[in-house]
């Protein structure tokens, strides 16, 4: 068996071992415990701390590709926002982020049947052109959505009278998986007007994102992956789908382990043989 | 008639999400067909899409209701269908004006966003007194944040030959780039695992119905 054989066949017994990992916790879930992090407690704090009535915006900047990962955080925060009694004013930089929206309100309301559109929340839809669309918004929210997702009128939704820029929200949500998304809300809205910025990423885009959690208070708190969004849940006593699926993100992270020890090992061991 | 055509997407999912997992065995047909047609019908999806939400209501939408009060629509427009004629040789060039306004506009737009938000408030965010915190994990990280940043940056200072007294802060950097790549690395494996049991979700919930 040639040295290539070797490897590939190496490599589909890692790939079949690793779905199997992942498989067997979701079918038989182990119920592991999740440390909160601090990026994940600063986010929740600020929804936790921002008075009842307040208007305050979730901006769905993800697609369908990255539903696992950010659609539990989306749900997790749109529950705990709507506990608050908060009145949420969705959007959309993302195209198919409007039905991402859509979803997340289905989830949400199942708990908080008694919420009412228009006056408790309002999807006012997609907007294109990332960071000028934001900062159009801190001029004029009307004049970017003449109406809403449903064709209602700016003026005619009674949650949004006294909104008419960024500056009257008591904060922003971007739930994000890319560009753009977290940081066009940092640099149109939070640093030239100051309205606070929090949200949630995908993992690969959260140790970019990170450094904007500081001092100035660019963000507050982020929640990368999975873990963040498991994490959250916890924090509003939720055993959403991210706590389920955590099993298997656990598992599959020892299996890697695991798979990079024994690499190495081996790497070691090929090294010595060649120099004898 | 919509619970065959919910069962058939269902199915059809089942078919796409094996066939694209059959390329760890090895490459085959399955594998190219799915890629193919997924390739395809994003490019379609979007090209629609895109027209019903953009082109529609924020252009003939609006010079259909009212042309005279929209009219500063129309250099949009000319500019669109500029870059459009890229397709053809002859007027290639014309799609360089359109070019050039976009990059004009970007560059200035994200001058000042970046220099504030990237430069300025990066900058003032490690310019803190790292001792002024309430406990020594905070102390330690406040620290680590100044000392990194000082070095990572460092690193990059290529004016001058590092060697010597002047090396240190550089092999320090290094150490901090590393481990930064390295939680990177580890984010990207969660993320990667994240979509994989997104999918097992769909097979062994939506599918086989073994989870609930």
């Amino acid at each position: 068996m040639s040295a290539n054989t070797n490897s590939q066949t190496e490599r589909r017994i890692i790939y079949l071992v690793l779905l199997i990992a992942v498989a067997l916790p979701l079918i038989f879930p182990i119920g592991w415990k999740t440390e909160i992090s601090g990026y994940t407690k600063l986010a929740w704090e600020l929804i936790q701390n921002t008075p009842d009535s307040s208007v305050v915006v979730f901006s769905f900047d993800y697609d369908p590709s990255t539903l696992t990962e950010i659609q539990p955080m989306a749900e997790a925060m749109l529950e705990h926002s709507f506990s608050r009694n908060q009145k949420i004013i969705a959007m959309a930089l993302w195209p198919q982020g409007v039905q991402m929206a859509d979803q997340a309100f289905t989830e949400a309301l199942k708990k908080y049947p008694d919420k009412k559109y228009g006056v408790d929340y309002v999807n006012l839809g997609y907007k294109v052109a990332g960071i000028v669309a934001i900062q159009a918004m801190g001029k004029s929210m009307p004049e970017v959505f003449p109406s809403d997702q449903r064709g209602i009128k700016y003026e005619d939704i009674p949650m949004l009278k006294k909104v008419k820029t960024l500056r009257d929200v008591a904060f922003i949500c971007s739930l994000s998986s890319g560009t753009p998304g977290i940081k066009e809300w940092v640099m149109a809205a939070r640093d030239p007007l100051g309205t606070p910025v929090t949200g949630g990423t995908t993992a690969v885009s959260a140790p970019g994102l990170l450094p904007y959690v500081n001092s100035q208070k660019q963000l507050y708190g982020l929640l990368g992956g999975l873990k963040a969004a498991s994490e959250y849940e916890t924090l509003i006593n939720k055993i959403g789908s991210a706590t389920i699926k955590m099993d298997a993100q656990s598992i599959a992270h020892l299996l890697i382990l695991v798979f990079i020890i024994i690499g190495n090992i081996k790497a070691f061991y090929n090294s010595k043989r060649s120099e004898q | 008639m919509s619970g065959f055509m919910a069962t058939f997407g269902l199915w059809l999912s089942v078919f796409f999400t094996l066939s694209i997992f059959s390329f760890l065995y090895k490459d085959n047909p399955f594998y190219k067909l799915s890629e193919q047609i997924f390739v395809g019908l994003s490019a379609a999806y979007w090209l629609v899409y895109l027209y019903y939400s953009v082109m529609v209501p924020n252009l003939f939408n609006k010079l259909f209701t009212d042309f005279k009060g929209n009219l500063i629509l129309l250099i949009p427009t000319v500019l669109g269908l500029m870059m459009l004629l890229r397709l053809i040789p002859k007027t290639q060039w014309l799609s360089r004006y359109p070019i050039a306004i976009m990059i004009g506009t970007s560059a200035g737009i994200n001058m000042v966003r970046y220099a504030k938000t990237d430069l300025l408030g990066q900058i003032s965010a490690t310019m803190i007194n790292p001792f002024a915190a309430d406990n020594v994990v905070t102390v330690i990280g406040n620290i680590l944040l100044i000392v990194g940043t000082i070095c990572g940056v460092y690193f990059f200072y290529f004016s001058k030959k590092q060697e010597g007294i002047r090396a240190v802060p550089s092999k320090l950097g290094i150490w901090f780039l590393m481990i930064s790549f390295g939680a990177s690395f580890g984010y990207t494996v969660m993320a990667r695992i994240s979509l994989l049991i997104g999918r097992l979700e769909f097979l062994l919930k939506d599918w086989l119905h073994i989870i609930k």
